[in-house]
C-alpha cells in the first residue's frame, strides 16, 4: 500500500532558483537563508520519498490566459523546465509518476473533484525552487514528481475549504493504492508577498507565523479564511498560501512538526518553510 | 452558494487585483506578454516595440504603457505582474528591479526597505483608512 509520510512546505521565490544557478549561495546576502535548509536537505537525504506530490502554481510559464485550471494533475513520464523569459533553469528534467498520477487523477475525479488531466506540462519556478532547496544540485533528482498545479493567480481561486478537502481526497486515494510506496506532498508558495502596485515589499511576518501555527494545529479554521484576508494581510500573492493547506488535508488530522524556518527577505519575499510529518501513516 | 464580487479588492491600496472580469480586459496584453517565452521574439520585440505590439489586438493605451515601461498602467489595463515579468526578463531586470518602479521609491530605497523586514501592513489595508476614497 502506499502511504503519505511527511508534508514538507516552502516558499518558492524565482531568485532564490537564480542564486543556486548561478552559485551565489554563499554571498552575504543568500547565505542565511540557504542556511535554514541545511536541515531539510539532511532531512531529506534520510527520507527520500519514492514520489513527491508537488503542490505549485505556474506563474504564467507554461499556462497562457487561453486555459486557466482550478486543479490539475501532470501525469507524463516527464516534465521538462519551462523558459520564463530568463532561458530554462539548468535544472535536470523532472521525472512523472505516470501510474501513481493517473491513480490519484482519477480517483480525485471519481471523489467530485474536476481535475484537469495534463499529459503535457512544462514546470517553472513554482515546482523546480522547492526541489533545489530540498535536493541541492544533483546530475538527477532522487525522487519522482506528481506536479499539482493550482489557479492562485486569477481570482477566484478556490476556496480553502476546497484545498484542504481535495488534501485529504488525495490522502484517501494514495492509501488505495497497491503499490508499496512512500509518497511526500509539497504545499509551495507564499508566505506574505507582494509583487505590483504601490504597496509593493509588503510583508507581514506575525500574521505568517500565526499562519503556520494555525496549519499545524487547527487547519479546520484556516479553510473560512478568505481570499480579502490574504491579500490584504499577506499581500496580493500571499493567497499562494490556500496551496499549503492541500499538503496539510493530506496529512490527516494530527501532525508532529520535524522542522520550521522563517526568514525575510528573499527579493520581495518572506520565506517560510516546514517539515510536518502525519502522527498516523 | 457565495455571489462572486470582483469590486472586494477594490478598497486595498495601491493593490490591483486580477480578477476574471480584468483576465477578459487584458487578455491580449497578456497573451503578447506570454509569446515572449520564446527568445526569437524576445529578440524582435525589443528591436522594435511597436512593430511588435502592432501584431498584436491590443489596445492603444495597453501598447503605449508597455512600450512606456509603465506597469502601473498595465496592471489598470488587464495585466498581471505574472504575464507582464516577461517584459522585464527579456531586458535581464529582475523583480526587484520592476516591481520598485510602481512604488514612490527608488529601487535602492526599496531594497533597503525590503532587506529591514519589508513594507509594514499598518497603514496599508485601506483606502478608506488612509482617506484615499
Ligand atoms: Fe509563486
Amino acid at each position: 500500500m502506499a502511504r503519505i509520510t511527511a508534508g514538507v512546505t516552502t516558499s518558492h521565490v524565482p531568485a532564490v532558483g537564480a542564486a543556486v544557478d548561478m552559485g551565489r549561495t554563499e554571498e552575504p546576502y543568500w547565505k542565511p537563508m540557504f542556511e535554514g535548509y541545511e536541515f531539510s536537505k539532511k532531512w531529506m537525504a534520510d527520507h527520500t520519498p519514492d514520489v513527491a506530490i508537488i503542490v505549485y502554481n505556474d506563474h504564467a510559464s507554461y499556462f497562457g490566459m487561453e486555459i486557466m485550471p482550478t486543479f490539475a494533475m501532470g501525469i507524463a513520464d516527464s516534465f521538462a523546465i519551462c523558459d520564463e523569459g530568463y532561458g530554462p533553469r539548468p535544472v535536470p528534467v523532472v521525472e512523472g509518476a505516470p501510474e501513481l498520477a493517473t491513480h490519484l487523477a482519477a480517483s480525485l475525479i471519481l471523489d467530485d473533484f474536476d481535475m484537469t488531466v495534463l499529459n503535457v506540462l512544462e514546470v517553472d519556478h513554482g515546482l523546480t525552487v522547492p526541489m533545489s532547496l530540498m535536493f541541492g544540485t544533483p546530475d538527477q533528482w532522487p525522487t519522482k514528481v506528481i506536479p499539482l498545479p493550482v489557479n492562485v493567480v486569477m481570482y477566484p481561486q478556490p476556496s480553502g475549504e476546497r484545498c484542504l478537502s481535495l488534501g485529504k481526497a488525495i490522502r484517501r486515494a494514495v492509501q488505495q493504492f497497491d503499490e508499496d510506496l512512500d509518497v511526500q506532498i509539497w504545499g509551495t508558495g507564499g508566505m506574505s508577498h507582494q509583487i505590483q502596485g504601490a504597496r509593493a515589499g509588503l510583508i507581514n511576518l506575525p500574521w505568517d507565523i500565526q499562519f503556520m501555527d494555525d496549519l499545524i494545529n487547527q487547519p479546520e479554521v484556516l479553510q473560512y479564511k478568505p481570499h480579502l484576508e490574504y491579500m490584504i494581510e499577506a499581500g496580493s500573492e500571499g493567497v499562494e498560501l490556500i496551496m499549503w493547506l492541500i499538503m496539510r488535508g493530506a496529512l490527516g488530522d494530527q501532525v508532529d512538526e520535524v522542522y520550521r524556518f522563517n526568514h525575510v527577505p528573499a527579493s520581495n519575499t518572506s520565506v517560510g518553510h516546514l517539515i510536518l510529518t502525519p502522527k498516523e501513516i | 452558494m457565495t455571489k462572486p464580487d470582483f469590486h472586494q479588492f477594490d478598497d486595498i491600496p495601491g493593490t490591483t487585483i486580477f480578477t476574471m472580469e480584468k483576465a477578459r480586459e487584458g487578455f491580449a496584453l497578456n497573451q503578447f506578454c506570454m509569446s515572449l517565452r520564446k527568445a526569437e521574439n524576445r529578440e524582435r520585440f525589443l528591436a522594435d516595440n511597436r512593430a511588435y505590439l502592432d501584431e498584436w489586438d491590443m489596445t492603444e493605451e495597453q501598447k503605449q504603457a508597455v512600450i512606456d515601461r509603465d506597469f502601473q498602467a498595465m496592471l489598470d489595463h488587464g495585466g498581471n505582474v505574472y504575464f507582464l515579468s516577461k517584459i522585464f526578463a527579456s531586458e535581464g531586470l529582475s523583480y526587484v528591479q520592476a516591481v520598485s518602479t510602481m512604488t514612490d521609491m527608488n529601487v535602492e530605497q526599496y531594497q533597503a526597505m525590503m532587506l529591514a523586514g519589508g513594507r509594514n501592513v499598518e497603514g496599508w489595508r485601506s483606502k478608506k483608512e488612509r482617506g484615499e476614497a
